[in-house]
């Protein structure tokens, strides 16, 4: 009875491991579009990103056999993408969603078109460090396995809180996220930003795309996201638009998900399903509780419009 | 003074000269500045007169750079100098606090100051920019909270943070658009006075574009009035009346007089009844909490405040646009929902602030916008179902004809009319037909004089025909000339009623600025 000696404990640590292990692509995908969002422009097309980053990493790491070289290759193609969307966005009169939603067909479109000879090779996952070496316990060893990209993502997310309070890119990124003719008052070029910041959002989207293909589930195939990109959308908007908060919420989200599995795993047969749809009834109730409808959502970057 | 400047080439805290030679720009066959040569001497205050699309806001682009002149020169103590940007501009000194805030309300007012520096740091020492800025705070005359998102600021801080943030940036010569008509009377002399401070001690010269004829008295040395972009007349300001400087603002115009106001019958039953109504602001924090309000039929209850203290949220109670928590709002002792069936019935009219985007669909054309209170009512007074565009039209020309509206045709977006025609035009369809009770916000904001003659006569008007009227306005002198009544909003409530003939325009201001 070794195996079951944690007992109940297991479903906690499930779901711990399970936040970290589903939440990864999310603090990706999400502080991507913060990045993106605080310049004033929404990139709906994140999705297709996603998918089209994760077929970039796999078959990048099929012909090279190096994991990293995918990471990379897939934020270069993630940052074309963003670049495409920032550069017909300048345009007057475009609608950066419709932009978005078309960049997403598009995305997933040409992702399925180029993937489709990697869907049989393997390829070498990214790797994970064992932190719970020091245990013999094999629920907390697997539990405590955590993946380098979750790491980075931690890392990025307070490096980026720094950054947007006391770096200069970090305040221009603000000012033109809050007024456009403020920036323009003061020599800079909205467009210019913006569309760094959309290719900047396009890049750490990829990443979380490399992450699905290459550690988690860790293969190709073209059902590999079940919405991520589109979810992260929402989790910044509910994060209002703080790195950390995009952080808190991709945990939160992650560990949700997990607890259908994870109840699963002790036993718990009927309704699981139902656990399954927990991360997105939790999102709908946190979004209706946050909000409100005489007052703007708090933290909103002026700039950003439905309308243009 | 400590001083934190970008370029060594003007002294900051030293006051500079500008002069303006034969300075005349053309757009198209339009002259919107003919000839101009003005003097504003280092140190000095100046102020510049003059009706909307006089040319003051073309003269001050081209000195700031904005806008290349066609002809003519700008010198800068005594030297001829190119100022092809506003770049150029801020080289020599020279900036600009415009009407609206330029201020990112999400950034601190620390943080709006440092990334407004020509060069900001790639990282930024906010220990070392911290301890600089309060040395250089302490050289200034205004005590601003920058630690906190501007957002957060009142009006009046947000105004003299924008003024600060020019001096910070070393600005010699100072540009003030209309620089008090978001503050209150109290605040708009403290913050003038300040500035006067300033330019009297030689640290700065100002040029003050304005249209309040009282604070150019008092605070201004010099005064320069333009008109249909000609330089009329400039001297000192007490060489000048009052009366001389609005004859040369407004040329030979005959402006619509005021109706003599014929006695509210002290019978009079309330039209319009507000009992314990409640609503959240716009924060969502606070409450607006209208304990008791009455306006009855043939008078004018006037509302003043300062911006932000409930009076939006009130005419959007009224509007129907902010449910109420509790309370009622009663029109002819009926509970009023503000339906369209409700508006017809109690012939409620509302004329809100901006109507442009408040009450008009924009892009619509001007007869259609016309005939928005009209479109579904058959001859008969019944109701239609088939929009008639003829009569659409027939009605759209008379009302146009009747209240001078300057369209260039029916069908144009109403977008397309100037401020004052689009006010004209809802004042039009507000106006016609029977009025009972009238809700007005402020009406007169920003138009020039003849549009606001023409209106206030129109609103009076309309009460000496009988109807109640609810004006709720930022500017005290409109409220003081209209009302029978003043009540004073603060914080959400109403906290003092005075008699408009009898009013004590300090002790409304004392209520205005929350002291009660």
């Amino acid at each position: 009875m070794e195996s079951t000696a944690i007992g109940l404990w297991g479903i906690p640590l499930a779901i711990l491991a399970g936040a970290i292990r589903v939440s990864t692509p999310f603090i990706f995908v999400s502080l991507g579009e913060t990045i993106t969002e605080r310049s004033g422009r929404i990139n709906l097309g994140l999705e297709g990103t996603l998918v089209f980053g994760a077929m970039t990493a796999y078959a990048i790491a099929v012909v090279t056999g190096s994991p990293w070289l995918g990471v990379a290759g897939a934020m270069a193609a993630g940052a074309s993408f963003g670049l495409i969307h920032g550069f017909i966005c300048r345009w007057p009169k475009v609608n950066d969603i419709a932009i978005g939603i078309a960049m997403m067909q598009f995305g997933l479109g040409l992702a399925f078109f180029l993937g489709k000879p990697y869907i049989q090779p393997a390829a070498p996952h990214l790797p994970s460090i064992p932190f719970g070496f020091w245990s013999g316990l094999p629920q907390i060893q697997a539990a405590l396995d955590i993946n380098v990209l979750f790491l980075i993502g931690a890392a990025l997310t307070f490096a980026l809180r720094w950054v947007l309070a006391n770096t200069r890119i970090g305040l221009t990124l603000r000012v033109v996220g809050d007024s456009t003719d403020a920036a323009r008052a003061m020599g800079i070029d909205p467009h210019r930003v913006r569309l760094v910041a959309t290719a900047v959002g396009g890049a750490f989207a990829a990443v979380g795309g490399a992450y699905l293909s290459l550690y988690y589930p860790g293969a190709w195939n073209e059902g590999i996201s079940s919405g991520q990109g589109l979810m992260a959308v929402a989790l910044v908007i509910f994060a209002r638009w703080n790195p950390v908060g995009c952080f808190l919420a991709a945990l939160l989200f992650g560990g949700a998900g997990a607890l259908g599995p994870a109840l699963q795993s002790v036993g718990v047969t009927s309704g699981y399903y139902l656990f399954y749809a927990a991360p997105y009834a939790l999102t709908l109730v946190i979004m209706i509780a946050t909000s409100s409808p005489n007052r703007p959502v708090p933290g909103m970057p002026g700039a950003l419009s439905l309308t243009k | 003074m400590a001083v934190i400047r970008d370029r060594p080439l003007p002294v900051a805290g030293q006051a500079v000269s500008v002069e303006t030679l034969d300075m005349t720009m053309r757009f198209g066959g339009f002259t919107a500045l003919d000839n101009v040569s003005l003097r504003f001497p280092a140190g000095g205050f100046h102020a510049l007169l003059g009706e909307n699309g006089a040319g003051k806001s073309t003269l001050v682009k081209c000195i700031m750079g904005f806008y290349r002149p066609t002809s003519g020169s700008l010198m800068i103590d005594g030297r001829e100098v190119e100022v092809a940007s506003p770049r150029d501009a801020a080289l020599y000194g020279l900036g600009m606090v415009y009407q609206h805030f330029t201020l990112v309300p999400s950034l601190t007012g620390a943080e709006n100051l440092v990334i407004s520096r020509a060069e900001v740091p790639t990282v930024i020492n906010w220990a070392k920019e911290r301890r600089l800025l309060a040395d250089f705070m302490a050289g200034m005359p205004f005590d601003i909270p920058l630690d906190r998102p501007v957002r957060d600021l009142a009006a009046g801080q947000k105004q003299k943070l924008e003024i600060v943030k020019q001096l910070y940036l070393g600005r010699s010569f100072l540009v003030l658009d209309e620089p008090t008509s978001v503050l209150t009377p109290a605040e708009a002399d403290e913050m003038l006075g300040l500035v006067r401070g300033m330019t009297e001690r030689g640290e700065l010269t100002v040029l003050m574009i304005s249209h309040k004829f009282h604070e150019v008295r008092k605070f201004a040395d010099t005064v320069a009035i333009l008109r249909r972009g000609r330089l009329i007349g400039s001297g000192r300001v007490e060489d000048l009346s009052t009366a001389e400087m609005a004859a040369m603002m407004i040329g030979d115009v005959k402006l619509a007089e005021l109706d003599d106001r014929v006695p509210t019958s002290p019978t009079a039953s309330p039209v319009l009844r507000i009992d314990q109504a409640v609503a959240p602001d716009r924060s969502g924090l606070k409450v607006v909490e209208i304990a008791d309000l009455g306006v009855r039929a043939g008078e004018i209850v006037g509302v003043a405040g300062i911006s932000g203290n409930g009076q939006k949220e009130l005419a959007e109670m009224l509007a129907g646009q902010r449910p109420l928590t509790s309370g009622r709002i009663l029109v002819g002792d009926k509970p009023y929902g503000a339906s369209r069936t409700d508006t017809v019935e109690h012939k409620v009219r509302f004329i809100p602030e901006e109507p442009l985007q408040n009450a008009c669909a924009p892009k619509m054309s001007v007869a259609e916008n016309l005939y928005f209170r009209a479109f579904d009512r058959a001859a008969g007074g019944g109701r239609t179902f088939k929009l008639s565009r003829p009569a659409m039209r027939r009605h759209a020309a008379s009302l146009v004809a009747d209240f001078k509206v300057k369209t260039s045709s029916l069908a144009s977006p109403i977008a397309a009319l100037s401020g004052g025609n689009v006010q004209r035009a809802v004042l039009a369809r507000e106006l016609t037909g029977d009025v009972d009770l009238l809700i007005v916000a402020n009406p007169c904001f920003g138009l020039d004089f003849s549009a606001v003659a023409e209106i206030r006569a129109r609103i009076m008007r309309a009460r000496n025909a009988g109807a109640a009227v609810l004006l709720i306005s930022e500017d005290l002198d409109e409220l003081l000339e209209l009302s029978d009544r003043i009540l004073v909003m603060s914080e959400g409530r109403i906290v003092y009623e005075t008699h408009a003939q009898t009013a004590d325009v300090a002790v409304i201001g004392a209520h205005m600025a929350g002291h009660h």
